[in-house]
């Protein structure tokens, strides 16, 4: 039971609260404009590039030229000359090392004595013009005597040279995790068939709109940083040991984020030297990074190498035994985390009674990879989803059928509704296998957390507090400090408050984001806002609602079960006349009790096993999607153009149903980009082939096909009014749908992604069968830690 | 560095401006000007983000030089006719167009710009140099398609 919960059984509720889960009669569910629409279409929405200051420096990063080396020296004395310049830093002057993960300290602002990828910030310049700060960072001389460069999963194997030295880990192998319930092996021997099959999924980058801003200023005694970034408590939580400053002394202020998708959680160097040379110039500073600046920042998808065995008795899955080798680039980052939802979310979606994951993530000479929307999980679930599809076809067996007979129900799940949904609107029984060559149909399902059940620098505190606030004016406030990234979240919180007090959520005043002034919330990343920050929104909001309660109560001389919130009224349910508007009723109760200031706080308590890993994977709920895609392969030209999209996505509840189908179109639009066309390439120097958007390829609006969105609303106790996520899981079936409804089309396996029509063309001129890994390296995983069998897997 | 005093008439306030000869109409408008509304996505004429009109025709203020619009009207997200402004604010309010919002000045002021040219044109086509990485774009089509005349 969560504290938002607990706190209704406390007896203190009235009659006319909504009870958890209970059918909203106000704003919530409907489709709605977004609270904050005018402001980003008036041009008056303030990103952090918008800020200014008087006095202000601005700040330009210089990068290493070499994907690997020792670094011999950096001279900074011809950017010191440089006129305008007033400050220079490099590693010396940010020694302490960091990750955001505590398990991965492996971080420095600038490098330090070695440089590990083209791109990693060696030195740092402010000056009073940008253009200044330009020069002078391009007349600073590095001198790095090379090493050999690790640059894929077969070099990092090999290991000709090691990105990291350290006895924690063998070669380049910096986290290798291996977890198994039941018993594979026997499993396997015994089933009536097995079959394995080895896949790649390249890795790619959110490249949000916003390139990464930061603006420090440091006032002799505080820090302010106000900065592009998803979860500001985490800032809060580093930066202080990274700057050597104590932790009150600083804070942070997050305005609105132009696009996140997980590529804005890092403490990132930017951040870091732009607080670090306002410190030592006493003047604010600005870094704006530049769009290939973005590239190197990166923290984006990893790309990985599978390889998966399954066996079955009939048609009844009995065994997995999944191995994942991931690229993670040149630091910790998020990786550890990544490597283990290699293995979480498998089980979630299939009844797996054996089941064996052994992930291994690599340290190589590029930008490091971390979390990208779907974090981990796009990567197996297009092995499974692929492989499944190969199953059903040895068996004969329809590839709907397959999944159907081996569902699994975990929390609230609608995925069994969400493939009826998509198979009967797509017709994919008539067309799969039926259609013209050239054209095919392809499924696919997935499964993601409604966040996080463990923070991720482990303590016992709340994850998300909301203040609700009355004052005489009448106005209502919501304090918050989670992110709002583009998914909406902001307009979650007016909602809620709004739909527990009766009025509308434009009526809501919202401060939000700053971590002197609101609360503490952990971010936006694993989908966890709508959850975390919603049911602390409920119980906060809900807390005023009590309190106006007893003061309507008395002035409408009514039992507070008889009230009723609604249209900025409070009112007897069975007398309509007599009523008071919201406002007098605040200042009664403002008169009566003192100040109307309410706290809501959400912890998640959710049960887990006491196994290393076993953090990884439990959320309060899970949401479900399934996706049918149709293609049109021209087999001229290699083009595969996706022609129409159905998903279905099982949504718990939505809080505003115009948020949840962007959220699912804008899911579906970025898994057709990693599938078709998007891919962090190198050169054999490690160098990015793409640092643009022209190079870096993303779907355009001509690229999109129809997307049909259906919601499927199964209300979850857990969420707030039953809400689950939604700004992750619709990307996962969309790369095994395509690749699947490829081969429908063309009888050409992708067994690796992106499609681009070159592989294609390739392909449909060699004859070959499949396209992919042809295997995977060896490599000497530990011993599985073991787990108990999951009752829903024993069944 | 050489300098060019030049006149632009920015949303219909006439600016006299210093400008060095390398500094881009983008960099003007947000940073001596303080029109932020205008968004820095690439700097290479890539993303969109920054798109004004310059003497009434869409251009992309971060390869324009501010220099060479000596005597000209630039309009911006700011500068849109309030009639305008307002049925755009409602289509992408009640669409859903506008998610993290970024791209979305320059999809307003290109919006503006084909609403005044009264000529049906195909939305997908209009923005597909515009790009946007929340939405996959459907609902910034809807939104268009709500504003311009039919086909």
């Amino acid at each position: 039971m969560n504290d938002a919960s607990r706190s209704r059984d406390d007896g203190v509720t009235t009659a006319a609260e909504p009870a958890p889960g209970a059918r909203a009669t106000g704003p919530v569910g409907r489709a709605r404009a977004r609270v904050d629409t005018a402001a980003k279409v008036r041009g008056r929405a303030v990103y952090a590039d918008d800020l200014r200051r008087p006095g202000m420096l601005y700040g330009v990063l210089r990068r290493s030229p070499v994907a690997h080396g020792v670094l011999r020296g950096v001279d900074v004395s011809t950017a010191r000359a440089v006129e305008g310049v007033r400050a220079v830093i490099t590693g010396a002057d940010l020694p302490e090392r960091y990750g955001i993960l505590p398990v991965t300290q492996d971080e420095t602002a600038l490098a330090i004595d070695r440089v590990r990828y083209v791109g990693e910030p060696v030195a740092a310049v402010c000056a009073e013009t940008e253009a200044a700060a330009r020069e002078a960072a391009a007349r600073i001389a590095i001198d790095v005597d090379p090493l050999p460069a690790i640059l894929s999963i077969d070099d990092a194997v090999a290991a000709p040279a090691r990105v990291h030295e350290s006895d924690r880990f063998p070669g380049n192998a910096g986290r290798r995790i291996a977890l198994e319930f039941g018993d594979v092996d026997a499993a396997l021997a015994g089933c009536e068939y097995t079959r394995e099959d080895v896949f790649f999924y390249a890795g790619s980058t959110h490249a949000p709109m916003e390139t990464h801003s930061t603006l420090a200023d440091w006032d002799g005694t505080r820090l302010t940083i106000h900065v592009s970034h998803q979860a500001p408590y985490y800032l809060q939580q580093i930066l202080p040991r990274v700057l050597g400053i104590p932790a009150h002394a600083l804070r942070i202020v997050v305005p609105y984020v132009g696009g996140g998708f997980g590529g804005k959680l890092d403490p990132f160097p930017d951040t870091i030297c732009a607080a670090k040379l306002s410190m030592i110039t006493g003047r604010p500073v600005r870094i704006t990074l530049t769009r290939e600046e973005v590239f190197y920042n990166h923290r984006g998808r990893h790309p990985a190498l599978m390889w998966i065995r399954s066996g079955f008795d009939g048609d009844r899955l009995r065994a997995i035994h999944f191995r994942a080798l991931i690229d993670g680039g040149a630091f910790g980052s998020f990786g550890t985390a990544a490597a283990y939802y290699h293995a979480a979310l498998q089980p979630t979606t299939y009844r797996i009674p054996n089941y064996r994951a052994e992930v291994v993530r690599f340290y190589t000479n590029k930008p490091p990879c971390g979390p990208k929307r779907g974090h981990g999980t796009p990567q197996p679930r297009f092995a499974l989803e692929c492989h499944l599809d190969r199953v059903a076809e040895d068996l004969g067996v329809d590839p709907v059928a397959l999944r159907r007979r081996n569902l699994v129900r975990i929390t609230t799940c609608a995925l069994e509704e969400c493939i009826e949904r998509v198979v009967e609107a797509s017709g994919y029984r008539e067309r799969h296998g039926r259609l013209p060559r050239g054209r095919g149909v392809g499924l696919a399902v997935g499964c993601y957390l409604s966040g996080a059940a463990l923070p991720i620098w482990w303590n016992e505190m709340p994850h998300s507090t909301v203040i609700v606030k009355a004052d005489r004016s009448g106005r209502i406030t919501a304090y918050s400090g989670h992110t709002e990234i583009g998914q909406g979240s902001d307009d979650v919180l007016a909602a809620i408050v709004a739909e527990c007090l009766g009025i509308e959520p434009e009526a809501v005043s919202l401060v939000l984001r700053d971590t002197a002034s609101t609360p503490p919330d952990l971010g936006s990343y694993s989908s966890r806002v709508t959850m975390m920050m919603g049911n602390a929104a409920r119980e906060a909001a809900l807390a005023l609602r009590r309190a106006l309660a007893e003061a309507a109560a008395s002035m409408l001389e009514a039992p507070e079960d008889s009230l009723v919130f609604a249209g900025g009224t409070v009112r007897v349910a069975d007398a309509p006349d007599r009523r008071a508007a919201l406002a007098e009723v605040i200042a009664r109760a403002e008169a009566e009790r003192g100040p109307l200031s309410f706290v809501g706080a959400y912890r998640p308590v959710v049960p887990f096993g006491d196994y290393k890993g076993a953090g990884v994977g439990p959320s309060p709920a899970y949401s479900y999607s399934a996706c049918v895609i149709e293609v049109d392969v021209d087999t001229g030209t290699g083009i595969v153009r996706p022609t129409h999209v159905w998903i279905a996505h099982d949504i718990g509840r939505c809080i505003n149903r115009t948020s949840v189908l962007g959220q699912v179109e804008g899911g579906v639009y970025m898994g057709l980009g990693e599938a078709l066309m998007e891919e962090m390439a190198f050169t054999k120097q490690g160098a990015l082939r793409a640092t643009s958007l022209l190079d870096y390829r993303t779907p355009t609006a001509l690229d999109m096909p129809p997307v049909d969105v259906i919601l499927v609303e199964d209300p979850d106790e857990a969420g707030p009014f039953g809400a689950k996520e939604v700004g992750q899981g619709p990307l996962l079936p969309v790369a095994p749908a395509l690749c699947n409804a490829v081969a429908d089309a063309v009888g050409v396996r992708f067994d690796a992604i992106p499609v681009t029509p070159d592989r294609v063309l390739r392909a449909l001129e060699s004859g070959a069968a499949r396209v992919g890994p042809r295997g995977v390296p060896d490599f000497d995983f530990p011993a599985p830690v073991r787990a108990e069998v999951p009752d829903d897997a024993a069944r | 560095m050489a300098e060019h005093r030049i006149t632009l008439v920015v949303n219909g306030v006439e600016r006299r401006l210093l400008v060095g000869a390398s500094r881009t109409l983008l960099e003007v408008l947000r940073e001596d000007l303080g029109l932020t509304g205008t968004k820095f996505g690439c700097e290479l004429g890539e993303c969109g983000a920054c798109t004004v009109l310059v003497d009434d025709e869409p251009a992309l203020a971060c390869l324009t030089l501010a220099a060479l619009c000596d005597g000209r009207s630039v309009t911006t997200v700011e500068g849109i006719d309030e009639d305008a402004a307002r049925r755009i604010e409602r289509a992408f309010a009640e669409t859903g167009a506008a998610q993290c919002g970024y791209c979305t000045p320059g999809m307003v002021v290109l919006l503006y710009h084909l609403m005044r040219q009264r000529r049906p044109v195909d939305a997908r086509e209009a923005i597909s140099g515009n790009l946007c990485r929340c939405t996959g774009y459907a609902r910034i089509v809807e939104a268009y398609e709500r504003c311009l005349p039919k086909p």
